[in-house]
């Protein structure tokens, strides 16, 4: 009766979202071997060890901030050809820091939870990102916790396009961390192995141009109607522990221009 | 010794049990852990059947299915099929040896593997692999360490 409410209606979301305050106490006892690591690794460091990674993030920093001198001039030009478009200024995202609490004990099942919750702005359907790409979205808020659902799970399928030539596709993913399959994409469309996909926005819930996966392979085989593609997801989804939430409502970026 | 000083060494049990069930395993790790709650409803259930209590396990089902994000009522189906299985069969698996024990766990997780996998299959998350019966499998070989391990609570706190 009540996995029958459960999959086929709404009425629950609530109840869960309130009883998951119970849960969350056994995340955090489970996190702290973690944090002592943490902890362990941050503060019993050697010298050397220490100013050698110093002088690592220094190099890393300076390619950076070179990088980000011709952003600025790459963004304004970005605005001005926007405007000869006509169509609407890109939205520059917010994001909130979160820390990955948790993991969902269910191999079938890819969900995580983090540490940010109601209390800290947290929305259904919220985006988020780690260091190297989309992650996933938020599915269940609690007072000072979510959950979130990977990329990867099987009930899961996100909207992207091809970073080379905008060609357009739906990833959805397997139950394999590792592999995201972009579905009902004819034989002869130009998506080659090692493509960068990226969000393209479509659907509103994604913001635009966030990197999700690589192109790994792709099978064209001539008695089915459909190519084989799969890509592997760019966000280290079984290692991060510092994510983002984006947090910027770039309703603006979706609403079509005025003409 | 009294109900109450039963029912909180039971609580005491089945809290650390999702503790253990919830600490974060990677990749092929989380399919190589045993199901520590399902393994120690098995025990309870096979050495003090009349402390079994349906609302108790179904409460508990639900916890279960909150610290996982699953379906709600997943386990709590799950667990009470497996403890309907126990509660008939007690009194001959009590006098059975560790081996036939370890295979009648591995039977029982493997049901509730089964169960789960079938309201998996509600929401389209079901795995056609023979991963399936790995928990099982692992269970059932955990479980006479279980019984070491909960024995000697029992005893040291006089459970009855």
């Amino acid at each position: 009766m009540l996995i029958v409410v459960s999959v086929y209606t709404d009425y629950l979301v609530p109840a869960r979202s309130a009883a998951g305050a119970a849960a969350t106490p056994f995340y955090h006892v489970t996190s702290w071997p973690g944090q002592i690591w943490n902890w362990a690794g941050n503060n019993l460091r050697t010298r050397d060890h220490l100013q050698g990674e110093n002088d690592t993030l220094r190099a890393e920093l300076l390619i950076h901030k070179g990088k980000l001198q011709q952003m600025a001039s790459l963004a304004a030009e970005n605005v001005r050809l926007r405007q000869l478009l006509n169509s609407a200024e890109m939205v520059e995202d917010h994001v909130l820091v979160a820390e990955l609490i948790g993991v969902s004990p269910d191999p079938l099942m890819h969900k995580v939870v983090i540490n940010k919750g109601l209390r800290h702005g947290v929305y259904l359907g919220q985006p988020l990102l780690d260091a190297s790409g989309l992650m996933g979205q938020v599915v269940e808020v609690r007072e000072a916790t979510s959950q979130v659902l990977l990329v990867t799970d099987s009930t899961h399928a996100l909207p992207v396009q091809v970073n080379r030539n905008g060609v357009r596709a739906v990833a959805e993913g397997t139950g394999d961390l590792h592999k995201l399959i972009l579905r009902h994409v004819s034989n002869t469309v130009d998506i080659r192995v090692g493509d960068l996909l990226v969000s393209s926005g479509l659907g509103g819930r994604f913001p635009v141009g966030y990197p999700v996966a690589e192109v790994e392979s792709v099978v064209n085989d001539p008695g089915k109607s459909f190519a084989e593609i799969i890509a592997r997801p760019q966000a280290q989804l079984n290692r991060s522990r510092h994510v983002l939430l984006v947090l910027g409502e770039d309703q603006a970026a979706l609403e079509p221009a005025n003409e | 010794m009294n109900d109450s000083h039963n029912r909180m060494i039971i609580t005491f049990s089945f809290l650390l049990a999702m503790l253990l069930s919830v600490y974060p395993l990677s990749g092929l790790w989380q399919w190589l852990r045993p199901q520590f709650v399902t393994l120690l409803v098995i025990y309870w259930a096979l050495s003090l059947p009349q402390s079994m209590n349906v609302l108790m396990l179904w409460l508990l089902g639900c916890w279960v299915d909150l610290l996982s994000g699953g379906v709600l009522g997943q386990h709590a189906l799950s667990l009470m099929l497996v403890v309907y299985v126990c509660l008939l069969s007690y009194q001959r698996v009590r006098s059975y040896s560790t081996g036939q024990q370890v295979i009648y766990v591995f039977f029982l997780v493997l049901l509730q593997q089964l169960i789960n996998n079938w309201v998996h299959s509600l929401v389209g998350r079901e795995t056609s692999s023979l991963l399936l019966a790995l928990p099982a499998l692992v269970s059932a070989l955990a479980w006479p360490f279980v019984v070491l391990l909960m024995s000697s609570i029992v005893a040291r706190y006089r459970v009855s």
